[in-house]
């Protein structure tokens, strides 16, 4: 069945750390993840945040992925391989767990919903000082796409190139699973934003 | 067959599968996916299982117990603070006993992510002198609930149950056996349910004597369990072969011999992550002390990896003598606060730290905030118009989301220390002449434990004005029944609140004017007054409005 028999030894693992704030939908990303890694027979654990910091705060999310038991529920400093953000400064708040070759995909769009949110322009520039990140206007684009709530799903389809452990037709099809309760409208709109967002290349 | 499951929904799951009868809880994070995972499961709807919610923490243990005096099984859930509210009940049933299993679940939270505390419910468990389970994983979770149960009924006690966030609310993949059936209707008979002092002291005799067996159980668990290459010391090649090895004491003065780790409960998956080999992973207590000290022969130290409070690390102190090295929270090893993580026991077991990215620069801190149209909010904006009034004015606050009034942009509150203490602080500090002492307290948490305190005002005649703020739902945790919706007025009037001090207003822009004037004719009245601003939670209202 291999070519390579070593093949099938070999560890592959996605460290993935979802952020944005309270109701932007990350915890939707994570189930459509975690459906995908269930169809594909792999390890997760994903450590999520509930109660008080869900009412517009910073939340949070740790996703593992692994074709060997996992053991820790969260990810430790630096192990990270994906910071998924719907959101650009919650992107900065986790660098400190993002590998050296980690990537990072974020929606554009500050949401200030604080005073003392930092000038604008620096966040971006410090977002762009880093090394492989892809950022859009996720929002917008969904928007245009005629599916305002399927900026998730855009953003899912940005990081899908860097979700080596999965192909893009597995998480699309994990879209078709978890929407398939609202109907095929939905699940064809929703499918749609994914692929505009895997399209997109900075 | 396997299925993706929070911790909280695997033991739910594996309290149906053990044959629950009943659940009974009040929401608290990170415990409350529990009981709404019962609420919805088809198998559990099918058998009947009650899972209304209960009024508060102590209700529900009380309830519980009944459940288990008629023979069936019945489960009892709250975070860690609730322990606190049923505690009389709690160590009580560990003196009566039990007849079906009963299984008292608290849901910790270390580094206090939605508590005020982190203290450890494993405190309570020995308090109580009873079995405690803690398990690592959400299959492990699953499947101790079932053995929960039943060492409950064989050892006739009541067993703790203990997890903490990172494991109530992460999610991994379950492996799901066949569900059993459920206890039959059995009351139990006998006089040792009634704790009058005589019999109650032959039931703590009676207690004190199923210690052993208990001791049994936790050091025949596979839960506790020594782990790689412990099971032979570095230099001594006996170790292998010989059991006689652990009385060997040499061992433990030899430097080459390796470090011994003790990993509670979720502490074991951080320390397999950092890859340390030599492990007593701890799942059940009382301690497993014979591994314990299986474990300190062969290691010339031992490190107690435990989150919450160091309740281990003393224990095993106190087992091994003042001489032998025993390092953890207590000795600065592991940090003293905060939970758990893979960084900082990695740290402690000296294996350099990860390598990230320096810390942002341009980074602010979003905190939790009350939701856009929250009634609350104009609950907030009416008394701080009217406090800036009167220069004393103190606003004396209570646990939920209403908690958020403390910071900006209201920071009205004063204080914030527990379910119901609102009420009864503001009468505390009238009676030591502060003035006006105000109280602000939601729905649900009025019912919890706000009720008793207003008869304690209501009978003393304190000067205090009470706001009930109520959004008719728990809304902090996510939107559950309260339970004295629609009967806030009755209840008020019950306890003796005069008619013409009870209002009840809706906390709409419009109505600001009417609301500030009636705040300040109730500051104004010298004796308890009782405003109820009543406007449904936007969170509960978007939900309701889509179905």
């Amino acid at each position: 069945m291999y070519a390579n028999p070593q093949k099938t030894f070999q560890e592959m693992k996605t460290d993935i750390i979802l952020c944005g704030v309270g109701g932007q939908g990350i915890l939707s990303i994570a189930t459509v993840i975690g459906e995908a890694a269930t169809a594909a027979g792999l390890q997760l654990k994903q450590a999520e945040v509930h109660g008080m910091s869900q009412r517009g705060g910073d939340v949070q999310s740790d996703l593992r992925l692994s074709t060997e038991e996992i053991h820790s529920d969260l990810i430790p400093k630096g192990h990270a391989d994906i910071i998924i953000s719907m959101e650009p400064m919650e992107a900065l708040r986790y660098i400190p767990f993002l590998s050296a070759d980690g990537a990072i995909v974020t929606s554009s769009k500050p949401f200030v919903n604080i005073p003392n949110y930092p000038a604008e322009d620096a966040v971006i520039a410090e977002l762009e000082a880093l090394p492989h990140v892809l950022k859009y206007d996720i929002e917008s684009l969904a928007r245009e796409a005629g599916n305002p709530k399927g900026a998730n799903m855009v953003l899912l389809g940005m990081a899908a190139r860097f979700m080596g452990i999965f192909k893009p037709e597995q998480l699309r099809a994990a879209i078709g699973s978890i929407f398939a309760a609202k109907g095929d409208a939905i699940v064809e709109a929703n499918c749609k934003c994914f692929d505009l967002g895997y399209e997109l290349r900075q | 067959m396997k299925k993706l499951l929070l911790g909280d929904e695997a033991i739910a799951l594996g309290a149906i599968y053990a044959g629950l009868s009943g659940v009974y809880a009040y929401p608290g994070t990170p415990s409350t996916e529990i009981t709404e995972f019962i609420q919805k499961d088809p198998l559990a709807r099918e058998r009947g299982i009650r899972s209304r919610w209960c009024t508060n923490e102590k209700t529900a243990m009380e309830a519980a117990l009944g459940m288990s005096y008629a023979g069936k099984r019945a489960l009892v859930c709250m975070k860690h603070v609730g322990m606190n509210v049923c505690a009389d009940a709690f160590v009580n049933s560990a003196i009566t006993g039990v007849n079906g299993g009963l299984v008292v679940l608290a849901a910790d939270d270390p580094s206090m992510h939605s508590s005020q505390n982190e203290q450890d419910s494993r405190f309570y468990g020995k308090f109580a002198m009873i079995p405690i389970f803690e398990p690592s994983t959400q299959q492990e979770a699953f499947k101790m609930m079932g053995e929960a149960f039943d060492l409950s009924e064989k050892l006739g006690v009541p067993v703790l149950f203990r997890v903490v966030t990172r494991l109530a609310h992460s999610r991994a993949a379950v492996e799901i056996g066949a569900p059993q059936e459920q206890n039959k209707f059995n009351p139990a008979t006998g006089k040792g349910w009634v704790l009058l002092p005589g019999i109650a002291r032959k039931q703590y005799i009676s207690l004190i004597e199923k210690q052993p067996a208990m001791a049994a159980a936790a050091e025949g668990s596979e839960h506790n369990r020594l782990e790689g290459e412990i099971l032979r010391c570095a230099q001594d090649d006996r170790c292998a072969q010989d059991d006689r090895c652990a009385q060997d004491d040499r061992c433990a003065q030899d430097d080459n011999a390796p470090l011994g780790i003790i990993a509670c409960g979720i502490a074991y998956n951080y320390v397999c992550e950092a890859g340390a080999k030599n492990v007593l992973k701890v799942s059940q207590y009382p301690l497993p002390e014979k591994k314990i000290k299986e474990l300190a022969a062969r290691s010339r130290s031992i490190l107690v990896v435990e989150d919450g409070q160091p309740v281990v690390e003393q224990d095993v102190k106190a087992l091994l003598g003042a001489e032998y090295k025993v390092e953890g929270r207590l000795t600065g090893k592991l940090p003293r606060t905060g939970e758990l993580n893979p960084d900082n026991v990695a740290a402690a077991l000296g294996i350099a730290p990860g390598k990230g990215f320096e810390p942002a620069k341009n980074l602010a801190a979003r905190p939790p905030q009350l939701c856009p149209g929250c009634g609350h909010r104009d609950v907030y904006n009416a008394l701080n118009k009217v406090a800036a009034e009167y220069p004393g004015a103190r606003v004396f606050g209570d646990i939920g989301c209403y908690t958020l009034g403390a910071l900006p942009p209201f920071q009205t509150l004063s204080s914030c220390v527990d379910m119901g203490a609102s009420i009864t602080m503001a009468k505390g500090a009238a009676d030591a002449g502060l003035f006006p002492a105000i109280a602000i307290i939601g729905d649900s948490t009025f019912t919890h434990s706000g009720m008793t305190g207003l008869l304690d005002a209501v009978n003393d005649h304190s000067n205090i004005t009470v706001i009930i703020s109520d959004n008719l739902t728990t809304a902090m945790t996510g939107g559950q029944d309260s339970a004295g919706t629609s009967k806030f007025e009755a209840i008020c009037l019950g306890l003796g609140v005069e008619p013409e001090h009870l209002h009840v207003v809706n906390p709409i822009a419009p109505n600001m004017e009417a609301i500030t004037q009636l705040i300040r004719k109730e500051i104004d009245y010298n004796g308890v007054s009782v405003i109820i601003p009543r406007r449904e939670c936007m969170q509960t209202l978007r939900r309701h409005s889509k179905k």
